[in-house]
């Protein structure tokens, strides 16, 4: 039977409650009769033989490229790159992806007789791996061949020494990339879209610049002008991007781009209730609901956030695409919302959400009050084409316990963002104008960025503007069963139940408003007409 | 006459340490050595004493360690029991020249006011706070009026002063802003002993009293290039806030913030920040505890300066990065007169003009009559968590109610020998 597509509910009296992801825990809420539910596509069928489609992939390129054995020679300069930790979400049942992708690029390249080949974390100003993270993405024997002589390296945004600066575009942005890679004779990007923002000239152009580069196309402006970043071709962060990836092929960089797709097969078996409509679970599903609530009740913040983030994903492999950078990412595309893309028709006055534990830069640590609202504002409000779910004006209600609590290690900078420039103000322009670089340059931040497993001193600044466009279109945001101070700190309302928020978004939107609520994760990009 | 009695009982004294210890600051004051007395008024010690009847009077954080049995055995030989509490005080002179003016009491009992001559060669130099003969003279020993038998304190309906330690208040000043000024002039006291040079970054640990008189000051007499205010409840956030902290942060803020405003690096390489490797040019530290010690010492830049403002007993501080950092850890006690522009001045009459200036009357924020000592003390103990910062005794019924009964019954004013007048304050 075929995988059934994305699905609109329209909430009768008999429908049962709608779960609700809530940080580590859910909650099950009564939806108002005529709310509709938008609920994710079943996952689409993984390729059979994953190994065998990557080998395909790297012999029969797509666009102007070669094959990659082609592209490889004795004595050749390689460095294959590679997206970090952030991707995917939930991390991946082993073999991840990219282990499975390098080892087929590494057999090529041993096969054509290259023996200097580098790999680099693409990571942008995201923090550093672990060992025992780069292990996982990588398996143990790449991680073994080449950590141990120092060929395994991670990308430095404020390295002076390993950048080098490819020109400036014609709109004046800064093109500044990791030296070694700019200086190969091939590099080739091994990417995951999990979502639709993912890939494309966005992979080189930012995963590895410098902060001098990035900062052209992460700012408010361009969120503001990208309607949505979801959306390639309506996003002004796309497009400046775009910008630079050319800029990056003319001054002679040599890419080999690979980028694969997967399904939305997300939860492991034992919560296999999170992928299926309520009123179709079993009795088993509603046994593992009951047994996984009740456990989570009884267990501590930090426990419970380490059993989710134990979580390993069984995402299935559905496409890979190696070539020119820019026709592999067209196809790309097209498996992404394939599988992603669910039909909804209008908007409505209020938006719902339940915000799970995870995002792309809370991986193996603490959703704290920024990510949060970056999650809800950046990323779900973003997930559409076309237009938002939710009015220009509406309301936008999202569960999660918004704790006032960081991770020290990963979010140095995050800590003195919530502290000391949301106390002043929550105007994403403000902040920009009269902080960003304060943060950007602080020499503690970018110590413990270069050294430790610290986020760059910029990134909450990024976290926030994520938002700016849900922040501009909607009338409220209001935050059900989250620590209040910490919700209003976030320049948002705090409601005990989605009833209260309810009544509080009706102050907003009027009586009676329409509801619409995505059932997300797993992941979907809603296409309203 | 009703007075507030601290008596020399090392029971109570202990009883009260181990209750405030327990149960919290204020609340070992029913089983401590205070206790509401009936007693004749104290006998004035000489010719160029006034009685005076106080109308408001503080509770201050010094107060605060004698009813808590928490304070240093270091002040057992320089004050004498039993005394009368309370030494921030506006009150009437009662009696003989000056009768019913009104007055702020300078309460340090310097060579002056002991009958002592030659002057100690502080007190000469106008640093009564510095006097080296607070134990002597034709007074018994006592730091300052409140801490000494012979002088009574302001927690009672009736004291004396010495005529060197009364400033006349001006017309126009509330009693409020009057009471205000003596906490005024420590704050002013310690600023200036800060020698904040213009474009330093100052940090001021604690939003009491102190803490913001101290802000006060470092506002009006010095050019920091940005305060930083360490602010434990909203009502101290507020109020520094508006007296003109560049920023208020939470305790658990600090080091976060000084490491950003000053560009400092920090450790450890990881995680929480326990120190800084830079820092502020200076904090002055208002609350005085082992951990407000700490936390300037972890905030202040190598070759700072920490200005000891609140008071200290015995405390239990690393002083490895004083040692290492080459910081400099100065007291700052009472007053006397600062170098200003205008030459030295007297330390009140800088005051005076602050209080009013700066509008410190509303650091007046909950008035007791005598006889709820109890709750006050508590209130006061616990004023910042219950919205308040100054707590004080509100004497004045009773002030006017003992003048009427002094004059009905026709009781002779003492004399004051024309020579001696009190200060006019250059409101």
């Amino acid at each position: 039977m075929s995988p059934r597509p994305g699905f609109v509910l329209e909430v009768d009296r008999s429908t049962p409650p709608t779960l609700f992801w809530h940080g580590e825990g859910f909650r099950m809420e009564k939806l108002p009769v005529g709310t509709r539910v938008v609920y994710p596509p079943e996952p689409i069928k993984a390729l059979a033989d994953p190994d065998a489609a990557i080998r395909e992939a790297l012999e029969n390129p797509i666009g102007d490229s070669q094959p990659l054995s082609a592209l490889l020679f004795p004595g050749a300069k390689v460095t294959i790159a590679f997206d970090d930790v952030s991707l995917p979400l939930p991390p991946m049942r082993p073999p991840d992806v990219r282990q499975r992708v390098i080892e087929a690029v590494l057999d090529t390249a041993a096969a054509a007789g290259v023996d200097d080949v580098v790999l680099i974390a693409a990571l942008a100003l995201h923090r550093r791996m672990t060992d025992d993270e780069l292990r996982h993405a990588l398996g143990s024997r790449v991680f073994d061949a080449f950590a141990p002589h120092g060929l395994l390296l991670q990308h430095d945004a404020e390295d002076p020494d390993n950048l080098v600066h490819l020109g400036v575009t014609e709109q004046g942005e800064d093109v500044e990339i990791n030296r070694r890679a700019a200086e190969s004779d091939l590099l080739i990007y091994v990417n995951i879209n999990l979502v639709a923002m993912d890939g494309g000239h966005k992979s080189v152009a930012t995963g590895l610049a410098s902060y001098k580069s990035i900062r052209h196309h992460h700012n408010v402006r361009t969120m503001q002008h990208s309607r949505s970043f979801m959306d390639r071709h309506r996003s002004e962060l796309h497009t400046s991007n775009w910008r630079m990836g050319q800029l990056i092929e003319k001054s002679g960089v040599k890419i080999f781009q690979i980028e694969t797709t997967l399904n939305l097969d997300t939860f492991p078996s034992s919560f296999s209730f999170l992928q299926k409509r309520e009123w179709e679970w079993t009795l088993r599903d509603r046994a593992a609901f009951q047994a996984t609530r009740a456990a989570l009740d009884r267990t501590p913040p930090a426990m419970a956030r380490n059993i989710f983030q134990s979580i390993r994903s069984p995402h299935g492999l559905t496409s890979v695409q190696a070539g020119e950078v820019e026709a592999v990412h067209d196809e790309t595309l097209k498996h992404v919302h394939a599988q992603q893309l669910v039909s909804v028709e209008g908007q409505s006055d209020v938006l719902t959400m339940g915000l799970p534990y995870i995002s792309p830069y809370n991986v193996n640590s603490i959703l704290n009050p920024i990510l949060v609202a970056c999650l809800g504002l950046g990323y779900f409000f973003n997930l559409y084409r076309n237009k938002p779910l939710v009015r220009e004006g509406g309301v936008c209600i999202m569960g999660h316990p918004t704790p006032w609590a960081f991770n020290p290690v990963h979010h140095p900078s995050y800590i003195d963002f919530f502290e000391q420039v949301l106390a002043e103000t929550t105007d994403p322009v403000e902040i920009e104008a009269k902080y960003e670089e304060a943060f950007a340059t602080d020499p503690w931040y970018i110590h413990l960025y270069r050294t430790s497993n610290a986020y760059h001193g910029v990134h909450p600044f990024y976290m926030w503007y994520w938002c700016a466009h849900a922040l501009q279109h909607l009338g409220q945001v209001i935050i059900v069963g989250g620590d209040r101070a910490a919700v209003r700190r976030l320049g948002f309302k705090p409601a005990s139940t989605l009833a209260d928020a309810l009544e509080m978004a009706e102050d907003v939107v009027g009586r009676n408003p329409s509801i619409t609520h995505i059932h997300n994760p797993p992941l979907f990009i809603s296409d309203v007409t | 006459m009703k007075e507030i009695l601290v008596e020399r009982s090392v029971p109570r004294f202990a009883a009260a340490r181990v209750f405030s210890a327990v149960a919290g600051s204020g609340n070992g004051v029913n089983v401590g050595p205070l206790r509401l007395a009936d007693r004749e008024p104290v006998a004035l010690p000489g010719p160029q004493w006034h009685r005076v009847r106080p109308l408001l009077s503080g509770i201050c954080g010094s107060d605060l360690s004698t009813v808590d049995g928490a304070s240093s055995r270091y002040f057992e030989s320089i004050v004498s029991f039993p005394f009368v509490l309370g030494h921030e005080i506006v009150g009437v002179v009662d009696g003989g020249e000056f009768d019913g003016t009104r007055v702020v009491i300078e309460p340090v009992l310097g060579c002056e006011a002991r009958g002592i001559t030659p002057l100690c060669a502080p007190c000469a130099a106008g640093r009564k706070g510095a006097c080296e003969r607070i134990a002597f003279g034709h007074l018994k020993p006592g730091l300052q009026t409140g801490f000494c038998h012979d002088t009574g304190g302001g927690w009672s309906e009736s004291l004396v002063a010495h005529v060197s330690q009364l400033h006349v208040v001006p017309e126009h000043l509330s009693d409020e802003t009057a009471v205000i000024v003596e906490p005024t002039a420590c704050g002013i006291h310690a600023a200036l002993l800060g020698a904040v040079v213009p474009g330093e970054r100052v940090v001021v640990l604690g939003a009491g009293t102190l803490g913001l008189t101290t802000l006060a000051a470092l506002r009006a007499y010095t050019l920091p290039a940005e305060i930083v205010v360490v602010a434990k409840h909203p009502i101290q956030h507020d109020l520094a806030q508006s007296i003109g902290a560049d920023r208020v942060v939470k305790p658990d803020e600090l080091e976060r913030v000084v490491r950003r405003i000053t560009g400092s690096l920090a450790l450890p390489l990881e995680g929480s920040i326990t120190r800084l490797t830079g820092g502020a040019d200076v904090v002055f530290d208002c609350v005085g505890s082992s951990s407000s010690i700490a936390s300037s010492l972890s905030v202040v830049r190598p070759g700072g300066r920490i200005v000891l403002v609140g008071m200290p007993g015995t405390v239990k501080v690393d002083l490895a990065p004083l040692w290492q950092r080459e910081v400099t850890l100065v007291g700052a006690y009472a007053y006397g007169s600062e170098s200003t522009p205008d030459g030295f001045r007297s330390t009140f009459d800088l005051a005076f003009e602050l209080a009013a200036a700066a509008d410190l009357q509303r650091l007046v924020t909950a008035r007791y009559p005598l006889e709820r000592y109890e709750e006050a003390v508590r209130h006061a103990a616990s004023a910042g968590r219950r919205g308040a910062v100054k707590v004080v005794f509100d004497l004045r019924r009773s002030a006017s109610r003992m003048r009427r009964t002094t004059l009905k019954e026709g009781t002779a004013l003492e004399e004051t020998p024309k020579a001696a007048t009190p200060k006019a304050a250059t409101q």
